[in-house]
Parts: structure tokens; sequence; C-alpha cells
């Protein structure tokens, strides 16, 4: 059943097979926390829900203005420190959940975007200036930015480590 | 530029096969955040300093939601004289690795893509927690 469900669909409704099964299981064994576990899910779908929108009117915007050859051209010729750069502003920037990018970053990838500065781009995602209240409320300034500081140098080792152990 | 209707088709190729994965992401974290009781992160830590921060980092990994949900913990464990290192492994790793995403990392972004790279922060989040303090202890 899972492999025809493969071949006719690919391996995205397998993963939701499994997990809905697992949900499944859990309904069966415990109701009350079936039930818990349906209104979190259901809360944090609608908070999603407008990243979800944006997202995918990103995407509509990429297909529409990015013309795949330009983009591969760019980064082919542009890696130096400046699209490095760009990618540790743009991660720091972007809002939402993490996965909410990878349709994004995927769609991005098969025009030419390479691991590395996809990499980069997700380690940034980490630092949140949202946040920065919060970190400093809890544990000061000297080491809100003693963490993030090391997090953006290690965003590019996680770029470079990326780009030569994952190659396309 | 690309014709409005080749960008529709695109957009729309892509939102079919990503949906169901999102989807099942949200129903996982959901699933997660339900079943894992804030106390278990606490339960874990044994104030041993290396030992801690693998914990942390281990522990970070595998849990899932708002990284602000990350700092409210991190303070209680602060509270119960938790090492800063260990609580920063846990940080970092919350909002770095994800294990609950990787299934979609790999299904979008491909499988050694995602493995290399949740590795890779797995590693840094313990080594940027010592560093921190080090660095913290230092000034």
């Amino acid at each position: 059943m899972i492999k025809k469900i493969y071949y006719k669909h690919g391996a995205g409704w397998i993963f939701l097979f499994l997990v809905l099964s697992a949900y499944a299981l859990v309904g069966a064994l415990r109701f009350d926390l079936f039930q818990e576990i349906a209104v979190y899910f259901k809360n944090t779908f609608i908070q999603v829900l407008p990243a979800l929108i944006l997202v995918f009117v990103i995407t509509f915007l990429v297909n529409l203005f990015l013309d795949p050859k330009k983009l591969e051209k760019f980064f082919k010729t542009k890696t130096d420190y400046r699209s490095w750069m760009a990618m540790v502003i743009l991660g720091v920037l972007s809002i939402g959940p993490i996965y909410m990018w990878y349709p994004v970053l995927a769609d991005l990838k098969e025009k030419g975007l390479k691991n590395s500065l996809i990499a980069v781009f997700l380690y940034n995602r980490a630092i949140k200036p949202a946040l920065i209240p919060m970190i400093v409320l809890y544990f000061g300034w000297p080491y809100l930015l003693i963490m993030t500081g090391l997090m953006i140098i290690f965003s590019l080792l996680n770029g470079l480590a990326v780009g030569k152990l994952a190659k396309k | 530029m690309n014709s409005c209707k080749e960008a529709w088709e695109k957009t729309g190729n892509n939102l079919k096969r990503t949906l169901p994965i999102l989807t099942g992401v949200i129903l996982l974290i959901s699933m997660v955040m339900v079943l894992v009781p804030a106390s278990f992160y606490q339960a874990v830590f044994i104030g041993h300093k290396a030992w801690d921060s693998l914990i942390g980092a281990l522990v970070g990994s595998l849990a899932a939601g708002n990284p602000v949900n990350s700092y409210v913990i991190s303070g209680e464990l602060m509270d119960r004289g938790i090492g800063l290192i260990a609580i920063t492994a846990f940080i970092i790793s919350w909002v770095t690795v994800g294990l609950v995403q990787l299934p979609a990392e790999s299904l979008m972004l491909g499988r050694r893509f995602a493995i290399v790279r949740s590795l890779f922060c797995f590693v840094s989040a313990i080594i940027i927690a010592f560093l921190t303090v080090f660095i913290l202890n230092f000034l």
C-alpha cells in the first residue's frame, strides 16, 4: 500500500500517512490526549497560516520574476562574501517557522541556489531579533552578543561544511 | 520574466508537493508538544558539565515549537541550578537542529543535505555553548 502511495503521490504523502497513523494509535489508546493534540494542531495551524500564505506568494513571485539561468549565473559569479552575507541577513530577518521556508528554498535550489547558501540561511533563522529582549532579560547583553556572534561565525562554517559534504 | 500562467502552474505543483509534508510536520510538532511535558526537560540534567551539555543539545534537538519556549524552560532550568553550558547547548540546538522537521527537510532539500546540516548544527551547539561561557568568564 505504501509503495502504491509513493509511486502515485510521492514521499510527502507517505510521511503524512505515517504521522496520521501515529495519531490513530494515540486516539485508540488515549482519546483525551488525542483531543488535546488536535486542539494544539488547530491552534498551531491557524497561527502559521499567514506565514504559509506568505511563503506561497513569495514562491509565486520567485517563479514569476526569477529567471533560473540568471540566478545560477548570479550565484556562480557572486560566491564571494556578498552572497554569504546576504544569506546571513535574509536568514536573520526571515519570519515564520523554519519548515515554512523549505518550499521556497527547494524551488530556489532547483533554480541553482547552492546548498552552502541554503545552509547559511537556515542556520541564521535561529537568530531572532524579536527574542532579543527575552534573551537579555534572562542572560544579559554580553551573553546575547557573544552567542549571536558565534552563531553567525558557525553559520558560515556550516555553509562550508554542507557545501563540501552535501554536493548537489 | 516567466508568464503568469506558468508561474501559477509551478507554484501549484510546489503546493501539491509540499502541503502534505508541512501538514505532517505541524501534526508531529503538535504531538510532541502535548506528549512531552515541560517537566521532562528539567528531569534529564544531572549536574555534570560535559554530560549536561550533551544532554542539553540532545533534548533541544528533539524539542519542537516556538523558540520562546526554549528561553522560558531555560529560565526554569537556571533556577534549578543547571549550568549555563548545558542551557546554551539546549537553546541553540532547539533553534538550529529540529529532529521533528528532519523528514520534511530531507524530502524537500535532500536527505544528505538535511543529515549533514543537522549533524553539524548539533555539534556546533555544544561548541558554541562552551565558547560562550568561556568568553563570558574571561570578560
